[in-house]
């Protein structure tokens, strides 16, 4: 199981180690800053890396790599299922995961590691139970606490800890009773050089804002359920009622959660809201190229794609770039060659264009590789796979909720290959 | 700061308390030293605060191993906090207690557990269950010795998912060091019990079950197939460790199912979606399930043979993510979708990353071997691409491209003018071997191949072996091709591979040519230009048994690794192999072969042309790349050399050498079977007349006893070992005026027991100004005597003038003996059984020999290696000596082929000899 943990940052500093076992000495981490060094980018970490005795497993997130040390056979996407679980908490908890919000909170950092795992075993990785055995720090508690001398930590059994239902406390009570469901949906796709959809998908998720008093017992029906046909499940979702009748059925944990996320494949079409015209070229032997890209919508369904951002990384013999943008603001960093242009809301009288020469080092030989565009766009109130909410019934309580349901489509990894 | 904390743990106030004990763990964390404060912390474990406890708790468990007298201190606490009315302080008393890892408090610890075990509150039991685990890994018989492994089988069947969870998990955990054990011994009853719980129970231990399930084997189809009806709803789950092992489990038990049945179908169907929701995940997910993937995709391809376009690759994906995808892409290629992945190819050709480059070119390679309607477009593109002139690009494009020709003889040559092109740009060796291979293959259709081969010729001598064996074998090609004009060619290349070369393997092949051109030509044109065997679609599919067990370990390291845990796991005693079920008899008939995609696999794997490591036969091909010579062509020629060695044709072989020792009639069969470094090079050194007979280093005299001390007799010598016996080699020299006679010599008690083993002989008296040479056997039965240095022999030589003493150190390799190569499972229980704090490390500098050279090196001087393991391009060694008093010292080598330093970690049970050890391997390396 999981031996020890150790928390490192992009300097290669060690600045949180936590041990379950015994204690293994810091020097292991050589090894992963041998992998590091070898992989220069810090994304192309190795996650397992094995040494002379033990196994490092790792994630990078946040600026942080959680390097994890096992010894024995251990499923490597549990730990890394652990990991990322680790990393979430502290978001939850102190809002940003950073080395300094780790730093400021070593203490509770610590005593929530010792909670979330025993021996190397998982034990209490639920938000909603951590926070019932440890109070995540907020300026009025330290205040609070420091009259009244009482502690952040619980000194009762978290009722979710045994129960059926181990994400859910007991005794939740609200004022104004509210539960809002947000159907987000990001495309995957790749278009090739010629405007021709290469690979789409939709990865739809459901992250639900739930404010019920009490035990609420919920059910969720869609219009169209068959679009949902690779799903993967919070563990409060009762399965058999969704294989049978395709309507989600569960008691909701207390706050925000994931309630499902599902893919819509390839197979079905997936519209894609928005097509690129481009036209990069790079001259032979000029030292100088053309660059010519124009946004412009597509499939959207008649609703305004916004927020628009294109991303680009130029070539490495890219000195400079001189453009003209019809709309929005473009950047280009020369050091790490990348074209930002922040183009904004699209509409359709007048599209965004940005054009202009670039200018190469001169002597370099013309660069070999196209550069891949990556675009990020959003549309409001709008599943791009036509998913629909039919109703929320709720049983178990008396009160009437309030119910909402919102829809976004975002790009996800969109790219454009040119 | 210490000073101050103390006074502000001993406080009054239980705030001031608490905010000290918060700093301590603080200085804790960040790897302070706050051990002192130990007793004083200690003092705040009893209260009522649970924080102040908790944190107390945390401080102990880092500190009480380095206190162990101290820890005792807590353990009136512990027991008195098990009976506690609150479960939470029930509970984390004895989660604490387990991870205090001091023997002495473990006994007093039971009393507490055994209680816990049974405590109303399944939260207590539950953690009772992990502390059964912690107990088991401090102190297995103690465990045993209490009967908690009982207890903790009976908590299989407790009312509480959580609980049968945890104690799965407690069990599987003590399994995995007891695999004879049946611990986790499953019957149908037990089965349904976890199936129950895998429901209800939190996704940490669903893992634990699915693990656990998947170790099961069901007595026939139909419970398979009710397992697999109940394990499927995990592929919906959030947690990506779940479904890989439901996949796991599933994947195991269809093995047990007909085909024809409609469940069977239906399982396929809904195995390929979860497993592509996978690849949406985080990228060090996706890693791990790419990798598994393309065990599944081996094992039944059928599954994700729609899903090609999610592996397509993205070019903000990691570097490690990109490469699997390309594998599992070119091992889902088929005529259906082959347009899109050649398109796809092409792209990724253009990309930056260069790795990434060289290998979506290598699979373009790869598509035309495997999709022949597909071969033509493949050979354009590539075409296409050696146009681009990127330096790397063209080199693994002709790599490629040689082996298209041999899956497609005489089809697509057309293309070798393009290719000679190309030829001065060529500066990796596996692209100059391919392109030579070439040269020589279609000699005849190439005008000025012998220009082209003769300008590859003249750095002969600086070209990697591979390059030179191919340049060879082409050569003697275009000789047999076209005799006249190359005859001076041929000679050049046959005198430079078999007089200047010191490779080995090229002087023999050299010779076996020579041999067989002078011999019988026609024979030889029989033998080098025979019809070479096709070579098979897929060239790197795991093999099948080894797939089916990695197939049982879905979702684990091995899985990773693509190796069974045995050939990585540190430490597994005694690993079982796991193996997939068979089909029941029911189904075996219904199955027919040809609707089996398994079967048809297995047939087709003869064809499989294997990696190199696997060609242990194909002594003389194992070192090119891809063959120059087909296998019939090599063994035949093997034994050709073989007999004509044994035959004692060896004198015209070798030149001058003449003395050659009685053939070493033994030595044949186990060079056929030896590594390469070793393998028929071993004759040619036996043969050498080097004098040193299997004998280790031995090191050049020094003079011990110099002439002035000694008054006129100069001893100097060395210590050699050879076939077991020990001995030292003396040269006394009389530099006095007078004759010097009646010598004897003794030895001083000293560590190993040296002793000599006959008296000195000197036979006549020694003159002014002669010296003799004498040569002592040594044993080891004398007297012990602990020295410093621990390789210190003091020496008393008595001649007619006086008695003399001297002391010298004997390098330690003399005292490795013969039989010192340990089991490679001994080896590993052994490294693991040995503390770590035994454990040495030194570094080698300046040594650049690669990791066979080594081996073969250190065995010369009874350093055995046992297992070669390449991570990441470094090569590990592990090795193994005995010393002649029988303790054994375990090594491991590290070798990193850029840096000179080699690391070396000895492992004994008597750590003082490690040193001495280290010496030796740096004089034998060095030497």
């Amino acid at each position: 199981m999981i031996h020890s943990l150790f928390l490192i940052n992009c300097s290669g500093d060690i600045f949180l180690e936590k041990h379950w076992k015994s204690v293994v000495s810091q020097s292991v981490c050589d090894y992963f800053f041998e992998a590091q060094e070898k992989a220069i980018d810090v994304e192309n970490v190795p996650p397992v890396i094995s040494t002379p005795h033990h196994y490092l497993i790792s994630i990078y997130r946040d600026k942080i790599f959680f390097v994890s040390v096992i010894q024995t056979e251990v499923p490597p996407l549990f730990v890394i299922e652990f990991l990322h679980r680790v990393a979430d908490t502290f978001q939850d908890y102190f809002g940003e995961c950073s080395e300094t919000a780790i730093k400021d909170n070593v203490v509770i950092v610590y005593e929530l590691l010792e909670e979330m795992l025993d021996n190397g075993f998982p034990l209490a990785t639920e938000s909603n139970i951590l926070k019932e055995l440890i109070k995540p720090p907020t300026i009025l508690r330290s205040v609070v606490n420091s009259i009244t001398g009482s502690s952040n930590v619980g000194d009762t059994l978290p009722t979710g800890q045994l129960s059926n239902i181990p994400w859910r406390r007991a005794g939740v009570k609200y004022t104004n009773n509210e539960a809002y469901f947000d159907v987000i949906e990001e495309i995957d796709a790749i278009i090739d050089k010629s405007g021709s959809t290469v690979f789409a998908e939709i990865q739809g998720v459901i992250d639900s804002c739930i404010k019920l008093s009490g035990m609420p017992d919920l059910s969720l029906s869609f219009m169209n359920p068959r679009l949902l046909d690779d799903v993967s499940f919070h563990p409060c979702i009762r399965f058999k009622r969704w294989e049978s009748e395709r309507v989600l059925s569960f008691i909701p944990p207390d706050g925000n959660f994931r309630l499902i996320s599902y893919r819509v494949s390839s197979q079905n079409l997936v519209a894609i809201p928005v097509y690129v015209k481009h036209m990069i070229s790079f001259k032979e032997n000029s030292s100088s190229g053309r660059f010519d890209v124009t946004i412009g919508p597509k499939q959207n369904m008649g609703k305004t794609v916004e927020g628009v951002v294109m991303t680009v990384h130029m070539p490495k013999a890219v000195l400079n770039m001189n453009l003209t943008a019809t709309q929005g603001s473009y950047t280009f960093d020369p050091v790490i060659k990348v074209l930002t242009w922040d183009v904004g809301k699209i509409t359709p009288q007048k599209l965004p264009n940005l054009k202009g020469i670039v200018n190469l080092q001169s002597g370099a030989p013309k660069p070999e590789e196209n550069p891949s565009l990556n675009i990020q766009f959003k549309i409001q109130q709008l599943a791009i796979s036509g998913l629909k909410v039919n109703r929320l019934d709720m049983y178990g309580e008396k009160y009437k909720p309030f119910k909402g349901v919102k829809y976004i489509t975002k790009a996800g990894k969109f790219q454009v290959r040119t | 700061e210490i000073f101050e904390l103390k006074a502000e743990l001993n406080s009054d106030k239980k705030e001031k308390k608490k905010e000290a004990v918060k700093k301590v763990i603080a200085s804790m964390t960040v790897g302070k030293d706050v051990s002192a404060l130990f007793p004083d912390v200690v003092n705040c474990m009893q209260t009522d605060n649970l924080e102040l406890k908790k944190l107390v708790y945390l401080y102990l468990m880092n500190y009480a191993k380095s206190q162990p007298d101290m820890a005792i201190m807590a353990v009136n606490t512990f027991v008195k906090d098990c009976e506690d009315p609150n479960p939470l302080i029930r509970a984390l008393a004895v989660r604490t207690m387990g991870c205090i890892r001091v023997d002495k408090i473990t006994e007093y610890l039971c009393e507490p557990l055994r209680k816990c075990l049974k405590d109303e509150d399944p939260y207590v039991r539950k953690t009772a269950a992990v502390c059964v685990a912690k107990l088991h890994d401090i102190n297995a018989q103690l465990v045993e010795d209490q009967g908690f492994l009982d207890t903790l089988k009976d908590l299989i069947s407790d009312s509480n998912p959580m609980v049968v969870a945890n104690a799965v998990a407690a069990l599987s955990e003590i399994a995995e060091s007891h695999p004879s054990s049946n611990l986790l011994d499953l019957n149908p009853q037990s089965i349904n019990k976890l199936l129950t719980a895998l429901n209800e129970c939190t996704e940490w231990g669903q893992i634990f079950i699915l693990d656990c399930l998947a170790n099961y084997m069901p007595k026939d189809d139909r419970e398979a197939q009710s397992i697999c009806e109940r394990v499927t709803p995990r592929l919906s789950h959030a947690n990506s460790a779940v479904v890989l092992s439901a996949v796991k489990v599933l994947m195991k038990f269809m093995e047990m199912l007909s085909k024809d049945l409609d469940y069977y179908g239906t399982l396929l169907k809904k195995l390929a979606p979860p497993l592509v929701t996978l690849l949406s995940a985080e990228p060090e997910l996706q890693y791990v399930a790419l990798r598994n993937i393309n065990l599944i995709v081996q094992k039944r391809p059928e599954i994700l043979k729609h899903e090609m376009k999610v592996f397509f690759v993205k070019y903000n994906d990691p570097i490690y993510v990109k490469l699997e995808k390309l594998d599992i892409m070119i091992r889902l290629a088929s005529q259906a979708n082959i347009a899109q992945v050649l398109a796809e190819l092409k792209e990724y050709a253009t990309e930056v990353d260069v790795d990434f480059v060289r290998k979506a070119v290598r699979a373009i390679g790869r598509c035309a071997i495997k999709v022949e309607q597909s071969a033509e477009r493949c050979v354009s593109t590539l075409l296409d691409l050696i146009q681009t002139k990127v330096n790397y690009v063209v080199q693994e494009a002709i790599v490629v491209i040689k082996d298209i020709f041999r899956k497609y003889p005489n089809k697509y040559e057309s293309v070798i003018a393009t290719l000679c092109e190309n030829l001065d740009s060529l500066d990796e060796p596996e692209a100059r071997a391919a392109m030579i291979w070439i040269v020589g293959e279609y000699a005849e259709r190439i005008d000025n191949a012998d220009e082209l081969l003769e300008s590859f010729l003249e750095g002969f001598h600086d070209e990697s072996t591979q390059v030179q064996l191919q340049l060879l074998t082409a050569i003697v090609k275009l000789f047999l091709k076209k005799p006249t004009e190359t005859q001076e060619l041929v000679q050049q290349v046959l005198s430079l591979a078999t007089q200047d070369s010191d490779n080995p393997d090229l002087r023999d092949r050299g010779y076996i040519y020579w041999r067989l051109l002078s011999t019988d030509p026609v024979a030889a044109k029989e033998v080098v230009l025979a019809e070479k065997p096709l070579i098979s679609e897929e060239t790197d599919l795991i093999e099948p048994t080894l797939l089916d067990e990695l197939i049982c370990y879905i979702g684990t390291l091995a899985s990773v690794y693509h190796k069974p845990p045995s050939a990585f796991v540190e430490g597994s005693r005694g690993v079982v192999h796991k193996s997939l079920p068979p089909r029941t008899g029911s189904s075996e008939s219904a199955e027919s072969p040809d609707t089996a995609p398994s079967g048809v696999q297995a047939a087709e794997q003869p064809a499989v042309i294997p990696t190199q490591g696997d060609l242990l036969g194909d002594l003389l091909n194992l070192d090119l790349g891809p063959p120059v010579s087909g296998p019939p062509i090599a063994t035949s020629s093997v034994q050709m050399g073989a007999v004509d060695l044994l035959g004692g044709g060896l004198d015209s072989l070798m030149g001058g050498s003449g003395s050659f020792a009685p053939a070493p009639s033994t030595a044949v069969p186990a060079n056929l079977g030896a590594p390469l470094g070793s393998g028929l090079g071993d004759l040619f050194d036996l043969t050498g007349g080097v004098g040193t007979l299997s004998g280790s280093y031995v090191a050049p005299k020094t003079v011990w006893l110099p002439a002035m001390k000694a008054k006129g007799l100069e001893i100097s010598g060395t210590f050699s070992r050879q076939v077991g016996s020990i001995s030292m080699d003396l040269v006394l020299t009389n530099k006095a005026l007078q004759v010097m006679s009646d010598f004897a010599i003794q030895f001083n008690r000293n560590s190993f027991g040296l002793a000599p083993a006959a008296p000195l002989q000197v036979h006549a008296p020694l003159a002014p100004n002669q010296s003799v040479e004498i040569s002592l056997p040594l044993n080891t039965v004398g007297s012990v005597m602990k020295m410093d240095p621990l390789n210190n022999l003091q020496v008393a030589v008595k001649n007619n003038i006086d008695v003399f003493y001297f002391s010298t150190l004997y390098p330690l390799h003399i005292l490795f003996v013969e039989d010192g190569k340990m089991e490679r499972q001994m080896f590993l229980a052994t490294w693991k059984d040995i503390p770590n704090e035994n454990e040495a490390q030194f570094q080698i500098k300046d040594c650049s020999l690669n990791a066979d050279a080594v081996s073969s090196k250190l065995q010369g001087s009874n350093i055995f290696t046992i297992a070669k393991r390449n991570v990441e391009g470094q090569d590990m060694l592990y090795q193994s000596l005995k010393l002649t008093n029988g303790i054994w010292v375990l090594a491991e080598l590290r070798i990193q082929p850029s840096n000179p330093s080699f690391t070396l970690s000895l492992k004994c049970r008597a750590p003082e000899v490690s040193q001495y050890v280290y010496q030796a391997y740096e004089t034998i390396l060095k030497n």
